[in-house]
């Protein structure tokens, strides 16, 4: 009973110890702010979210249809769209960032980030 | 030691109601610190219920009968891998077990994702604290495992049809599966809470799904072979509660795992991915509900039940929250784009959607209408099997046509002309198929052969696809065909990982056709040296034996199994009398032709003194695909699974790239 007790208590401590872990190592913080998305952030993850979704169609279309699961007609149908879309986001990336907008295709500068 | 337990698991329910309480203010008030301590927190109760659940294993093992538990669920004679079993095989126990499971899920996905995502695990943390509250009020106060007694000479032994291996695989599975989908519940209600409505929240957990409802399907497939060996009925699945209580899950899961593909192809159906993980999730309480809290024994033994009212209160409050929260968000969950064509992948998904979600729901109205019916009326009407089968025909029959048209049709939309040059080759292999078992004689089931015929169809499709894809990958430079084949499905595991668990349903479909259409039933009461015919096989009842075992009686009848003039050898079927259970369990006798895998199934129904049997034969073609099925599904799952480093490194990338910081 009492070996029992002291276990727990031990892990009781054990266990505060870790939860105050955060404030023990950083008493003082510089800034206790959580990074938080603003606005613009938020807007350009969203666009960074539809250019890899835009990509990534882009590429398994074209590898459908070099497997044949895609037809000649199809593929000429759906590719224009899937790169405008792509063209539209890549461009929207670089005018949320500042820079000059790539060629009208918007196939000039390749995406960041992306291996 | 049951107060290093109950101790234990008090300090669990503290740190659990720390991380709800600090992590919600600390997401609200936006305070670092107090996030992570929250987080903390949470890996902590890991640790605290960790202590609890050795506490209690230690006893199972040593028998310590003081500890009530132990001694109603366990007895001195019970081999060791059963007092380990017993942990999850009663109630109390098992909700030790799903709140370790929770624990350690909640510590690691916050973990694993923090590099990414830490600002939507903020809100995720509280998520997984308010079900780590709720599980582990209930062990401290409601149903503890650690409450304790005079210890009586033995315990009261387990029930002899849980003593068999597959109870120490079953349920951990289905557990696994349960608790896993927490995490995406998790994250989709920190995603609605935070307003961060991005794609990040199913990212984070898309392997977290796949990962629980693959260990529902296995768990469920473990749980049929049991049936199927222990049971003794000559089935393997008969919509019982407790069956339905896992597959119900199951099929929300299935449908979310498709129509997370059109959220990420294409930006739609954002709305209903967050129903269906929340569906999903309440339907995994609902099957926790279902099968601890007596409530299938009669309504009433649920109100009388400790645990039954706090589940469904439980069960109400999350679906609540979670839908007025998702009201909350619906502008911000408006889709930016449109199904452009009734024929796309996407459309074929969402058929797909609909019927996986209709097949659920009329399980869990089966399921219901009982329960219902007695608490209105007074008196239980059960929906038998032919209301099942009637559904499984109506939705699994088009499901199965759908798994191989998806994968051949373009997302967006799709031409005439381009649909009949996809589907020749999977249509011409499909009616061959068709034509040819019907001359076979086949079409004395109709929904069989049609069954048949889709799988054909389907796993023409399959094939169809692999040979294409390495083709295409030997063409874009691998030096091989089986580097090309690598190649190919390394570049998209989850694409090609999930056709070989569409693969694993076709062998299933076959299976269930094949022994359930098409089998052969025979009964008669032998005498030894007395024969009996079924299908092609004739069985001869040579003896019957009499032998002890460490914790039961085994009589077991002799039968010569011949097929036509060949000689196949003996097969024994019987009983077991368990001693201290006081119970007796039929053992059945099965022949497996791993060649056409077909299965012969023998129960020794009644056993009379004079040494008469009455037998129960069945033959059950092609019913060894099943199992076979469960091998590729686990294939075709780890395919799935498998960790993806390019794509981590892009989520990370992409995270810099918007500003969300990297982990401190």
């Amino acid at each position: 009973m009492t070996e029992a007790l002291i276990l727990a208590a031990l892990l009781a401590v054990v266990c505060v110890v870790v939860v105050a872990l955060p404030f023990l190592k950083e008493p003082e913080p510089e800034s206790d702010s959580l990074d938080e998305l603003d606005e613009g952030e938020r807007r350009r993850l969203e666009l960074l979210e539809s250019r890899d979704r835009s990509l990534a169609a882009l590429k398994e279309l074209e590898f459908d249809h070099r497997t044949g699961t895609i037809s000649d007609d199809d593929y000429r149908t759906l590719v224009g769209p899937l790169r405008r879309e792509a063209a539209s986001a890549l461009q929207a990336l670089e005018r949320e960032a500042g820079m000059p907008p790539s060629n009208e295709d918007g196939e000039g500068r390749p995406p960041a980030g992306r291996s | 030691m049951a107060e290093l337990g109950s101790a234990a698991l008090l300090v669990t329910l503290g740190l659990s109601v720390y991380a709800l309480v600090a992590g919600a203010a600390a997401a609200r008030l936006g305070r670092r610190r107090l996030a992570l301590s929250a987080q903390n927190a949470l890996v902590a109760a890991f640790f605290s219920t960790l202590v609890a659940s050795a506490v209690l294993l230690a006893a199972l093992v040593d028998s310590d009968f003081s500890f009530n538990y132990v001694a109603r669920t366990t007895s001195e004679a019970l081999p060791t891998q059963y007092k380990i079993a017993a942990f999850w095989g009663g109630q109390e126990g098992s909700l030790l077990f799903w709140l370790l499971v929770l624990t350690a899920f909640g510590a690691l996905a916050v973990r694993l994702n923090r590099g990414w995502a830490r600002d939507l695990i903020v809100w995720a943390v509280p998520v997984f604290a308010a079900v780590a509250v709720f599980f582990s009020f209930l062990v401290v106060a409601v149903a503890s495992p650690f409450q304790t007694q005079p210890p009586p000479p033995d315990g009261t032994g387990m029930t002899p049809s849980l003593q068999n291996p597959y109870m120490i695989g079953h349920p951990v599975f289905l557990y696994l599966g349960y608790v896993g989908l927490t995490v995406p519940f998790a994250f989709a209600l920190g995603s609605l809470l935070s307003g961060r409505t991005d794609e990040r929240w199913l990212i984070a957990t898309r392997r977290w799904t796949l990962f629980a409802w693959a260990a529902l399907g296995i768990g469920q497939l473990l749980g049929a072979h049991w049936a199927y060996v222990e049971v003794g009925w000559g089935g393997y699945f008969a919509w019982d509660p407790v069956e339905n209580a896992a597959l119900m899950p199951w099929l929300a899961a299935t449908a979310f795992l498709h129509s997370v593909m059109i959220q990420e192809k294409r930006g739609m159906l954002r709305v209903w991915n967050v129903l269906l993980v929340l569906l999903a999730f309440s339907l995994a309480l609902f099957g926790t509900f279902l099968t601890r809290s007596g409530v299938l024994n009669s309504v009433h033994s649920f109100t009388q039940s400790s645990i039954g009212p706090w589940f469904l209160a439980f069960i109400a409050l999350t679906v609540a929250v979670s839908l007025t929260l998702l009201f909350r968000r619906l502008p911000q969950l408006r889709s930016p784009t449109r199904l452009e064509s009734p024929v796309s992948r996407e459309a074929a998904f969402l058929y797909n959607n609909l019927l996986l979600l209709a097949l659920c729901l009329t399980i869990l109205w089966g399921v219901v209408y009982p329960l219902l019916s007695e608490a209105v009326r007074g008196e239980t009407a059960v929906l038998g099997r032919s209301y099942y089968d009637f559904f499984l025909r109506i939705f699994g029959l088009p499901l199965l046509l759908l798994m191989g048209i998806g994968p051949l049709i373009a997302w967006r939309k799709a031409s005439l002309r381009s649909l009949v040059t996809t589907f020749r080759w999977p249509t011409t292999v499909a009616l061959v198929t068709g034509g040819v078992l019907v001359v076979l004689g086949a079409g004395s089931s109709v929904p069989g052969l049609v069954a048949y015929t889709f799988s054909a169809f389907v796993m023409a499709t399959i094939v169809t696809e692999f040979v294409r894809g390495t083709r295409a990958r030997k063409a874009l430079g691998s030096a091989s065909w089986p580097g090309a084949f690598h190649s190919l499905i390394s570049r998209n595991r989850r694409r090609y990982g999930g056709y070989v668990v569409h693969a694993a349903i076709v062998l299933l479909a076959i299976g269930i056709a094949g022994s359930s259409a098409f089998d052969t039933v025979a009964e008669a009461k032998l005498k030894p040296g007395q024969s009996m015919d079924v299908g092609r096989y004739t069985l001869a009842y040579r003896s019957l034996e009499e032998r002890q075992v460490s914790n039961a009686t085994e009589i077991r009848a002799t039968l010569a199994v011949s097929r036509g003039d060949r000689d196949l050898g003996t097969l024994e079927a019987g009983k077991n009398a368990y001693t201290i259970e006081q119970q007796v369990s039929n053992e059945v006798g099965i022949r497996s032709d791993r060649l056409t895998g077909e299965d012969l199934f023998v129960i020794a129904d009644q056993i009379d003194l004079d040494g008469s049997v009455y037998f129960r034969v069945f033959v059950k073609p092609l019913v060894n695909l099943i199992w076979m099925a469960g091998l590729v599904f686990v294939l075709g799952s780890v395919i799935a699974l498998w960790p993806d480093a390019r794509e981590q490194r892009r989520l990370v990338a992409r995270a810099r790239e918007v500003g969300v910081p990297a982990t401190r």
